[in-house]
């Protein structure tokens, strides 16, 4: 029940002068956990709203289970949804709380009013709903918590009732919007681990909005890289890291931050960086050559450059250098704690890069082959 | 025990700041004995005495002012017409108040006007406005009648008719608090996250019924608290409409009223005074009781 298919086609909106959205297609398959990644203002959220039903698309349609929704009241969607705020009901004990989706759903109006709706319920309805808190409480081990109200527990708590508010009644998916951006450092780490394992044992549709790559990146089976209303790139973690579409992505993507360095393609197809041939061959024009701080290696010749700072990360070690050459662009390289840094006394010392694992962007921002010696490396 | 005992010596300022805190204290002092202790303990005073504005001695009666009050027929007539008067006023001024707010609160740009159009009484000096109510109600000139006879009915008399008086104020008085309370509710409804709207929306609340039983029904405690206790006190301090619309007349006395003909036409300070502490002790009561019973459901 809670394994649908979303399928979004040609979702555009607008607020005021504003396009938001800009024809959006995506769907997501049954059982998997999709992150709308990207900046506040790239228009996550809306899309995720607009699948919710709490907003309209001006255009395109909206479909669950292969069930054309677009213009259905969000009750009648059957989805869950957990809000970053976790809109828990402050004058309702945590039982109540998770026991209201399907208060709504199971009971008659009339039962559902305060006072005398007590009399009306049938005692059989009621039984079932309790049984259901119970069991939603007991996955997220919060049944001590259930006789509390939301004033009384601390923020790792209130996220764990807002989500057995959403698991309590076998929903088509989970939308969640940045539900884990008002927990500390640790406890969301932790959170991570915990939602990517109650995925898994759900076998639920997930779609989780964020503006923290590293959530998406762990968590997700695939990612959506939202960028000023659309999406940019669709695809696993591995390929968003590993063959970014273009130079957005490559940026938003991985930490540290991409190295980007100005390169030329000069006439003979020689791609060259600060002057230097690098042994790589693409189509000639004005290019940008991305490397990852991993992909650098410290060597006795190549790129000289001087070292600025180097912090040790634990099991790893950033240096951050500034190439000699060219417009002297400052780019990290990662290494092994255990590795010397090997800059001579001046602080000097020499880069290489790996050229199979390379990304070259045009001057439009996208994606160009390289070749390293006829074979295409990137 | 011992944690609290060092907190609290710990907490104890040091001896010679103790003069300095005083006189920081002391304007405060002096405002609160000149304006709300003395002049209660004067009034307490001058109910156990028999006291008359202007005369020169006057004896001590003790209680004999508060028994002779709970014999007076005006007295006890003036605090059942108070009763009713409160028992329309305040279910009919909050709840009417709550749902004029929630239309406003759905307008967008007529809001302005809404909110404007239904304050203006508030502003308005109830004394101008019940001259105008008595001619809005007039059984001959007012318009009021001349709708209910172009309908088919016999005409009204409003102000005329003993047993509508209470309630023909009662409904001036819900007139006049409408706007504040409404104002009230609005600031309420805009403080209710939108996100628990949404939750409810998701989790089912598919009827404004639902909605409003589970969100914004539940968020507004602490405004309604608050409306409502202030509305009863407006409701038990009514007077102006008494004064101008009926002066008292055939029975319609209300508490504030019979209070000021004793004190003020009569000269009788020492019952006037008696009186005003009952009312003070019934206002009390009151306000004390429904902010102990509902602050502790409205706030969460």
């Amino acid at each position: 029940m809670s394994r649908q298919s979303i399928e979004l086609s040609g979702i555009s909106k607008s607020f005021g002068p504003t396009q938001v959205l800009k024809e959006i297609d995506l769907s997501v398959r049954e059982g998997e956990f999709l992150s709308l990644v990207g900046m506040s203002g790239c228009g996550k959220s809306t899309l995720l709203r607009i699948i919710a039903g709490l907003e309209l698309p001006d255009d395109g349609v909206v479909e669950i289970g292969g069930e054309n929704v677009t213009s259905r009241d969000p009750a009648d969607r059957n989805l869950a949804m957990v809000f970053q705020s976790y809109a828990l009901y402050p004058h309702m004990t945590v039982r109540q709380n998770i026991a209201t989706p399907l208060r709504m759903r199971m009971l008659p109006l009339a039962a559902r009013l305060p006072l005398l709706g007590r009399l009306l319920a049938p005692r059989e309805t009621l039984s079932q709903i309790d049984a259901a808190v119970e069991q939603a409480a007991d996955t997220l081990q919060i049944t001590h918590l259930l006789d509390r109200k939301p004033a009384q527990l601390s923020g790792g708590q209130r996220q764990r009732v807002a989500l057995a508010r959403a698991l309590v009644r076998q929903p088509a998916a989970f939308l969640m919007d940045e539900p884990l951006s008002n927990l500390d450092a640790k406890l969301r780490a932790h959170m991570r681990d915990e939602l990517a394992a109650l995925h898994r044992r759900l076998g639920a549709t997930f779609i989780y909005v964020t503006h923290d790559q590293v959530e998406a990146m762990t968590m997700s089976d695939r990612i959506a890289l939202m960028i000023e209303g659309r999406i940019e790139q669709l695809g696993t973690p591995d390929d968003l890291y590993r063959t970014p579409a273009t130079l957005s992505v490559a940026r938003f993507i991985g930490s540290p931050t991409i190295n980007l360095l100005p390169a030329e393609v000069t006439a003979d197809r020689q791609v060259t960086v600060a002057g230097m041939e690098t042994g790589l061959h693409a189509e000639e024009g004005p290019a940008t050559l991305g490397i990852r701080a991993e992909d650098f290696h410290l060597a006795s010749t190549g790129m000289p450059a001087r070292l600025l700072r180097a912090e040790t990360h634990g099991a790893d070690r950033f240096l951050t250098c500034q190439l000699m050459a060219g417009d002297g662009s400052v780019v990290v390289l990662r290494q092994s704690a255990s590795d010397r840094p090997s800059a001579d006394a001046d602080g000097k010392l020499h880069l290489r890069f790996a050229a199979d694992r390379v990304h070259l962007f045009g001057a439009d921002g996208r994606r160009r082959p390289v070749y390293v010696g006829g074979k295409v490396a990137a | 025990m011992t944690l609290t005992a060092t907190f609290e010596a710990s907490a104890r300022p040091p001896a010679r700041s103790v003069p300095r805190g005083l006189v920081f204290v002391l304007p405060a002092v002096l405002l609160l004995l000149a304006i709300y202790i003395v002049p209660i303990i004067v009034l307490a005073g001058f109910s156990i005495t028999d006291y008359r504005l202007g005369a020169m001695n006057w004896d001590f009666v003790g209680a004999r002012n508060f028994t002779a009050a709970f014999a007076d027929p005006v007295f006890i007539r003036a605090l059942a017409n108070t009763a009713l008067y409160a028992a329309i006023v305040i279910p009919a001024g909050v709840f009417i108040a709550l749902g004029i707010a929630l239309l406003v609160y759905g307008r967008k740009s007529s809001r302005a006007f809404w909110e404007t159009a239904y304050f203006l009484p508030v502003t308005a000096t109830l004394v101008a406005m019940a001259t105008v109510w008595q001619f809005l109600l007039h059984p001959s000139l007012g318009p009021v009648n001349t709708a209910i006879t172009w309908a088919g009915f016999d005409p009204v008399s409003f102000l005329g008719n003993p047993a509508l008086l209470i309630p023909t104020m009662a409904l001036i008085g819900v007139w006049q608090v409408l706007g504040f309370n409404m104002v009230l509710f609005l600031a309420g409804l805009t403080a209710i996250p939108r996100d628990l709207h949404e939750a409810a929306r998701i989790d089912g609340a598919k009827s404004p019924i639902d909605r409003f039983l589970t969100v914004t029904w539940p968020m507004l405690g602490p405004t309604t608290m608050f409306v409502v206790v202030t509305t009863s006190i407006s409701a038990f301090k009514v007077f102006e409409t008494v004064a101008v619309l009926t002066k008292g007349r055939s029975g319609s006395e209300t508490l504030l009223y019979a209070l000021y003909l004793e004190g003020f036409e009569y000269s009788n300070t020492g019952y006037a005074a008696a009186l005003t502490l009952i009312f003070l002790a019934i206002v009390l009561i009151l306000s004390i009781g429904q902010t102990l019973r509902m602050d502790r459901k409205v706030h969460y």
